[in-house]
């Protein structure tokens, strides 16, 4: 073994990436030669921190201190007086923390000691390309107690734990994963859906490159349950990054015999393959993705029957979230008692978001279930900036609902965001101050589902274009209170006759703020004022 | 790997790469490099740690660095802390005293008394 006194982490997650991170860490290793310290001190790349507003990030340990926005320059500064010489480099920290008398480490930092991390226990902590790094910190263990344990265990704690489905509908995990053991057929697949269409959601993407090995065994945990011998992973065409990851840490698990035949000296054979999309958010939908991976078109299929007893190839499959996966381990390991004591009763467990928009820290978080919107925009995010003030946080990415102050308490899990009229969707929470137009954002969202709509069922093809018509009408102050109207009868059309969720929820974003914010549609129709300044008669072309 | 008896010595190997991030809590090891600490031959010092504790796979020790710490003639200095033992700083140290402090003190909890400068009760006095 080879002793390091300090190891630099340098995050290369997606942001911090596009910051820099890289020529970043080339400058630590060049002054750290330069110094001669090459034999005390390693370098690291790991994945995200979530604190990507403040990227790069590099986090020094012993010490554990949490460097922001770090440059080339800076990175040497760190080596010359943190590394050679013990100094704290205090203008790199966290903007608070450096009028703190001490050097905190990175856990006692606000940000994240209001998290709980469970689902991203290892990003930023381990080398994603290094799978002993992950053996280090238990991993793979949880297989091989499922193993052991047998099938119908496994999937009787997934079940107790009360899993919910991260991708979005929340349809409980360990049923799902009984439907498609149940279902006849010697011949079952399990997908992991990474397509990850919804805008401002990037946690699937940050899960993958930071720790893909949570992926793979949540994955291996989860065949086994089912009685599949192959899986896939469909990936989003954009993430480059986590594709090579994954391609790496599937070799490396291979290798070490924890993918192939007979895994872990147990009768188990599973492997993985990788299947990469091409950039359409219908493809997300389980089974667009598949008639996708089969090489169809990527339209949705009639449902039922269901992908558990007709999925790939016309045989048993079982769809999960690349969150859903990560979650499978730790509840392993810990025990079904252990998650249903994280969180509120029906929905438990934690919860990754992605917190963009008008917010200090934006980034991505973990928190408890039920947590409040609140805590998370002010205690965790930082509050707004620029001394604007909140206007609007979207929860559940597009085809959420947009929650006024009024319901900044409102617990964030599955049950309570949809009891208040929104959802959580796949965690994407975008927040919005008062210099935006509520017509003018819900155009956008609305124009997003136009260009999304595939065009197979006649509901969501025109009912998405006839509802961005009817908002752009708004937004030019030329709408008449008839519209009103329309809008709600061609909502509830399409969430009745639309044949996905694309179509059934993209009049959401509409139906909620016309809830939430009726006095600003009453300003644009009667009065033809728009209260934030941001709509004019220019039309907008979608 | 054939078995999960396998994989848990894989895995001990394995913890010991990353024990520094997990933050042990075990003996500390703080070496001056101010300025003077430098001059005086603290790097070759904190080189024979290192190295030493690499050679002896102590990997539950953490080494830092701090800087000045005012006692400039003593340098280089290298202080000890075992959990729920006095600070030890021993003062004018080598390469070779700081592989006997690491034989005697940390591996075996006897103090080198002609190497110490100060006990932490001394300096609280
Ligand atoms: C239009 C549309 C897009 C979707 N996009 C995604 C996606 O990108 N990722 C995802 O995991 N689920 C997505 N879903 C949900 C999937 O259909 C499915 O419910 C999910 O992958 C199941 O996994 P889970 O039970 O682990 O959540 C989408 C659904 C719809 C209707």
């Amino acid at each position: 073994m080879e002793f390091f006194r300090s190891h630099v982490l340098v995050c290369s997650g997606a942001n911090c990436s596009l910051k820099g991170s890289r020529g970043v860490r080339t400058a630590f290793v060049e002054e750290i030669n330069a110094q001669g310290l090459d034999k005390e001190i390693k370098v690291i790349e790991t994945g995200c921190f979530g604190l990507c507003e403040e990227g790069p990030v590099v986090v020094v340990y012993p010490e554990a201190v949490h460097y922001c926005r770090v440059d080339p320059q800076d990175a040497k500064e760190i080596v010359r007086e943190h590394l050679a010489k013990g100094r704290v480099v205090k203008r790199l920290l966290f903007k608070g923390d450096m009028e703190l008398p001490g050097v905190q480490t990175w856990q006692q930092m606000d940000f994240y000691s209001r998290q709980k991390r469970v689902v991203l226990r290892n990003c930023g902590l381990i080398d994603p390309d290094n799978i002993d790094e992950y053996i280090a910190r238990n991993g793979y263990e949880a297989l091989g107690k499922a193993l052991s344990a047998g099938p119908d265990k496994v999937i009787e704690v997934v079940k107790k734990s009360g899993l919910r489905g991260r991708g979005g509908a929340g349809f409980p995990t360990g049923l799902k994963w009984d439907f498609t053991s149940q279902a006849p057929g010697e011949q079952k697949y399990l997908v992991c859906n990474a397509d990850e269409g919804e805008p401002g959601t990037f946690k699937d993407r940050l899960i993958l490159e930071g720790d893909p090995h949570s992926v793979i065994e949540g994955m291996a945990i989860a065949a086994f349950a089912i009685g599949a011998s192959q899986g896939y992973i469909y990936f989003r065409g954009e993430y480059r990054l986590s594709i090579d990851r994954l391609r790496n840490a599937i070799e490396q698990a291979r290798e070490y015999g924890l993918l192939g035949k007979g895994i872990l000296g147990s009768g188990f054979d599973f492997d993985i393959d990788i299947r990469v999309g091409a950039g359409a958010y219908v493809c997300g939908e389980e089974t667009a993705l598949l008639n996708s991976m089969e090489g169809k078109r990527g339209e949705p299929r009639y449902k039922p029957p269901y992908p558990a007893s007709v999925g790939l190839w016309g045989k048993p499959t079982c769809v999960n979230n690349v969150e859903t996966l990560a979650n499978i381990a730790p509840i392993i390991l810990e025990g079904a008692e252990w998650y249903v004591n994280i969180g509120p009763k029906g929905c438990p467990g934690t919860k990754v978001f992605t917190l963009t928009g008008n917010i200090n820290n934006a980034g991505l978080i973990e928190v408890p279930m039920g947590i409040t919107l609140r805590e998370i925009i002010y205690d965790i995010g930082g509050g707004i900036p620029n001394g604007r003030s909140f206007k609007m946080a979207q929860t559940g990415g597009t085809s959420g609902g947009c929650l006024p102050e009024a319901l900044l308490d409102v617990p964030m899990d599955i049950d309570s965001l949809e009891a208040a009229g929104s959802a959580l969707g796949s965690g994407a929470l975008m927040i919005m101050d008062d210099t935006h137009c509520i017509i003018d954002v819900v155009r956008c969202l609305l124009q997003f589902f136009c260009h999304e709509s595939c065009g197979q069922c006649t509901p969501c093809r025109e009912g998405t274009r006839r509802l961005y018509e009817l908002i752009d009408k708004i937004a030019r102050m030329e709408a008449v209170e008839e519209d009103v109207s329309l809008i709600k009868r061609l909502a509830r059309t399409m969430e009745d006759a639309s044949l996905c969720g694309l179509g059934q929820t993209a009049p959401f974003p509409i139906l909620t703020t016309m809830r939430f914010f009726p006095e600003e549609y009453k300003a644009h129709i009667e009065e033809g004022i728009c209260p934030a300044g941001v709509c004019n008669a220019r039309s907008h072309i979608a | 790997m054939k078995s999960l008896d396998e994989l848990r010595q894989l895995r001990e190997k394995a913890q010991e790469t990353i024990r520094l991030r997990e933050q042990a809590g075990g003996i500390r090891i703080i070496v001056g490099m101010g300025t003077c600490g430098i001059a005086a031959g603290a790097r070759e010092v904190m080189l024979a740690i290192v190295d030493e504790l690499q050679k002896k796979n102590l990997d539950d020790v953490i080494v830092t660095q701090t800087g000045c710490a005012g006692l400039c003639e003593k340098e280089p200095l290298v202080e000890v802390l075992r959990p729920g033992e006095p600070k030890i700083t021993y003062g004018y140290m080598t390469a070779d005293k700081a592989r006997a402090m690491i034989t005697s003190h940390v591996v075996n909890g006897q103090i080198i008394g002609e190497y110490v400068v100060a006990k932490e009760d001394d300096v609280a006095e």
